[in-house]
């Protein structure tokens, strides 16, 4: 097993990413290759789970695309991923929320949870 | 025919250069000590007797632990020959796994993972006799006429039948080398390799 996390150290890249989980709404920026020319797509849902450890780790990301659910896995390390963009943070309870997916309209949303901004944490200091 | 004797870690996957997902094997290969060497005058063939992965010296009978100190090394589990060596090595030499480098093309055998008694569609591919419709039942796996009742009356010999699958030895042959990490005796390879995690497999390359 060390070898293995060994390996992945050599191999990956470090990402800079933001911390994320399942129920965040987040921006996958993608790099697609058309012809020779390179672009990016913005793949925007809420993050289903989060799987895999290490250098193989692996997120779903599953947005409504009219009116059809439409789930894509990315990989963490995958270099085609340009950037992960948080728009909001879930409230939800659990790892892998695939009961969403049985989920329409107004019961499919995720509440939003309010991260405690710096300036509030200041002022709960003073 | 250089060759080495590793244990299997496992298997993952990257990232290469150009983007692409590569499914790779790493293999902790060597170091290993040459045991014994065989010569034509002697033995009448030429040969490097190789010894990897250290063992206790009370785990070892007396005559093999003998034949362990004539080398000066410690007593090893798994000991392998390896026919027209073509490195230069005398008794008691390391080998690691720098006689490979990265880029080149190696032969893999391993034991395969044992599967128990199977049916003949897992253990020879068969499809199963029929369908599932027009009343027929309990024949979707089943492996079809053996020997005609009038001709030939009997059941040829070697007929594929069910039994024991797995457990047997397979070579892999021009598996490429993607990396290799020296210090670590590490051998990362492409693609898999036959045998369970932790079972001794040998990289040779013997085209």
């Amino acid at each position: 097993m060390d070898a293995i996390k060994f390996f992945h150290q050599e191999v990956t890249q470090k990402k800079d990413y933001p911390a994320f989980r399942a129920g965040d709404n987040v921006t996958v920026n993608y790099k697609i290759l058309e012809g020779t020319k390179e672009r990016i797509q913005a793949y925007r849902g809420e993050v289903i789970q989060r799987k895999g450890q290490g250098a193989t780790q692996t997120f779903t990301v599953r947005k409504i695309s009219n009116g059809v659910g439409v789930e894509r896995v990315f990989p963490l390390f995958s270099p085609s991923i340009d950037s992960i963009d948080i728009n909001k943070h879930g409230k939800v309870r659990r790892a892998r929320i695939y009961y969403i997916r049985d989920l329409k309209g107004k019961k499919a949303r995720i509440k939003e949870k309010r991260m405690p901004t710096a300036t509030a944490e200041v002022a709960d200091k003073g | 025919m250089k060759g080495i004797i590793g244990k299997k870690v496992g298997m993952t996957s990257y990232f290469d250069e150009t983007g692409k997902s590569i499914s790779c094997t790493l293999i902790e290969a060597g170091p290993c000590v040459v045991t014994q060497i065989k010569t034509n005058d002697i033995d009448g063939y030429s040969a490097v007797q190789l010894g990897f992965d250290t063992k206790k010296d009370k785990n070892t009978s007396k005559p093999l632990q003998k034949h362990f100190a004539k080398a000066g090394t410690p007593a090893k589990r798994k000991v392998l020959e390896f026919r027209d060596f073509g490195l230069e090595k005398a008794l008691g030499d390391t080998i690691s796994v720098d006689i490979f480098s990265e880029g080149d093309k190696v032969n893999i055998v391993g034991v395969s993972k044992g599967k128990g008694f199977q049916g003949v569609v897992k253990r020879h591919g068969f499809h199963g006799v029929g369908g599932q419709t027009h009343g027929q039942h309990d024949r979707n796996r089943a492996p079809g006429s053996l020997g005609g009742s009038s001709y030939p009356s009997r059941v040829f010999k070697g007929l594929r039948m069910a039994g024991r699958d797995g457990g047997k030895t397979v070579k892999i042959r021009n598996i490429s080398v993607l990396k290799i990490f020296a210090d670590k005796n590490l051998m990362v390879v492409n693609g898999c390799v036959p045998g369970p995690k932790g079972s001794y497999v040998v990289i040779k390359n013997d085209n």
